[in-house]
């Protein structure tokens, strides 16, 4: 009721008056759409995103290939699929066969298989990156493989794969707009909304992508300070 | 006889690296291994602390220890042989991410599980010991090789070690830090550790060492005291060497 309500007053506001006025009356239903959609979105799927990385790369680390070939058929799998299909199996697929899952748990878990997939290659080759020697240093002081990956080598490797990880979170920001598709009232399905009432579709995805634009330059000012902050033990 | 080493044999791939080396090493003294390029010298040391697995050998430390390689040997035995021994790498491998006092407080406080007071105080006694007390908390890039090394060394000895080894420790050095390293092992070696070092350092070697070995190939070509091995060598192929270390 309030949603129509919201919808058609839109519509009527949007008649009489100039695109500056619709650029401020939308702008606040899509910041509530970011805030409220796609900030916990992105953050929940990167953050369960990051275990099945962390998982998935150890498993392709290991030597027993009962670990390793399940953890490549997985990545292969999801990086030789697109996205939007993954979302749409997960969504559509499951709900087909009597697996009802809500818009937004459906989207959390697409999007963090997908990005646990992605990252767990960086952070296997972060961990590859580390020297033999550290691992032989932590052996000699009687370290076992478990110690010495969770003490020597993952709080290396970490700082190594920070970047590409952050270029994972910052893309995967936008990725969320994809959601939209499965019905999550994100900020970009706001802006979908907002146009089929006022046709003004230059004006508000623009807007939308203006929005995207701002949570990913705060997001890579974050991503300096980190990748500063991690350098401190670092030649210089 | 304190510890030794018999029927040491790896190889890598079709490469025999180890041909059924003997080595014994007396409580208290110094044996520095010589030898060229490719002989076995660091594979050797490795295997005396299993970071290498020799298909055969075994090694003994007096009565209460004994590992036989031959027999797939477990896990917490690997562990115990490796606790016995502190090693020191030519590119000092510390921690970069730790401080000088968490490299050398790592391997008590998580491997050993020392109380963190008894650890800390020991760690500041032997990072005191290698001249080292006032760079505690300075990171491994903020030292310079030589300091670097000496963390090196007090975090072999923090798993407090019955047996230390070294792989030329001073190899990686600008000449004038070396000194400082090898300082730190005389007072060692004062202090009655007993120690197996593998060094181009002849001089050094003859100050301290006990025992000197030439290997060469695989094999022990020559054991005996310094004044022998290095002065004057029984062996041909051992004179060539001294030779061409000495006048290169
Ligand atoms: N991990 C390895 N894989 C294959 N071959 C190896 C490996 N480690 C050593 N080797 C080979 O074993 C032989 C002995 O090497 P080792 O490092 O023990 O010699 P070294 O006497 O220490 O020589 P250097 O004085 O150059 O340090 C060499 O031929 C080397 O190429
Ligand atoms: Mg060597």
């Amino acid at each position: 009721m309030a949603k129509m309500f919201l919808n058609s007053y839109l519509y009527s506001i949007a008649a009489d008056m100039g695109g500056w006025e619709l650029f401020q009356n939308s702008l606040w239903p899509m910041i509530l759409g970011g805030i409220k959609n796609t900030i916990p979105l992105t953050f929940v799927s990167f953050v369960l995103g990051m275990f099945i990385a962390l998982l998935t790369a150890v498993m392709r680390l290991s030597t027993t290939k009962l670990l390793t070939i399940p953890a490549r058929m997985y990545v292969s799998a999801i990086r030789g699929t697109p996205l939007l299909v993954q979302l749409f199996i997960v969504f559509f697929g499951l709900g087909s066969i009597g697996i009802t899952i809500d818009p937004f748990p459906s989207a959390v878990i697409a999007f963090s298989l997908n990005v646990g997939a992605y990252s767990s290659e960086i952070i296997r080759a972060s961990i590859q990156s580390i020297p033999k020697g550290q691992w032989e240093a932590a052996t000699t002081i009687g370290m076992s493989y478990s110690q010495t990956l969770i003490r020597i080598i993952i709080p290396q490797a970490t700082r190594v794969s920070i970047p590409p990880l952050s270029n994972t979170f910052i893309s995967l920001v936008k990725d969320t707009s994809l959601a939209s598709l499965i019905l999550v009232t994100e900020l970009f399905r706001k802006a979908q909304e907002i146009a089929a009432r006022t046709y003004d579709f230059m004006l508000l995805y623009i807007e939308a992508a203006m929005l995207y634009w701002v949570i990913c330059f705060i997001l890579s000012i974050v991503q300096d300070k980190i990748e500063h902050r991690l350098e401190r033990y670092v030649a210089r | 006889m304190f510890i030794s080493a018999k029927g040491i044999t790896k190889s890598f791939g079709n490469l025999e690296v180890l041909k059924d080396i003997d080595i014994t090493i007396d409580k208290g003294n110094i044996v520095a291994i010589i030898g060229p390029s490719g002989s076995g010298k660091t594979t050797l040391l490795r295997c005396l602390n299993a970071l290498e697995m020799p298909e055969k050998g075994t090694i003994t430390f007096d009565d209460n220890f004994e590992i036989d390689f031959a027999q797939k040997p477990k896990k917490s035995v690997i562990k115990t042989l490796r606790l016995k021994s502190g090693m020191v790498f030519q590119s000092y491998n510390l921690f970069p991410h730790k401080t000088a006092l968490q490299n050398v407080t790592e391997g008590p406080l998580y491997v050993q599980k020392k109380n963190r007071q008894v650890v800390n105080e020991l760690a500041r006694q032997l990072l005191d010991k290698v001249g080292l007390a006032d760079k505690l908390n300075l990171y491994p890039h903020q030292l310079s090789g030589g300091q670097q090394q000496r963390v090196g060394i007090a975090r072999a000895l923090a798993i407090q070690p019955e047996l230390m080894l070294f792989d030329e420790p001073t190899s990686a050095l600008d000449p004038e830090l070396v000194g400082e390293v090898l300082k730190v092992m005389k007072d060692l070696a004062n202090e009655g550790w007993t120690m197996v070092i593998v060094t181009h350092e002849l001089k050094f070697a003859e100050q301290v060492a006990d025992k000197v070995l030439f290997m060469d190939n695989g094999v022990v070509v020559e054991e005996g005291p310094p004044e022998q091995v290095l002065k004057n060598p029984l062996e041909e192929r051992t004179r060539q060497f001294i030779q061409r270390i000495m006048n290169p």
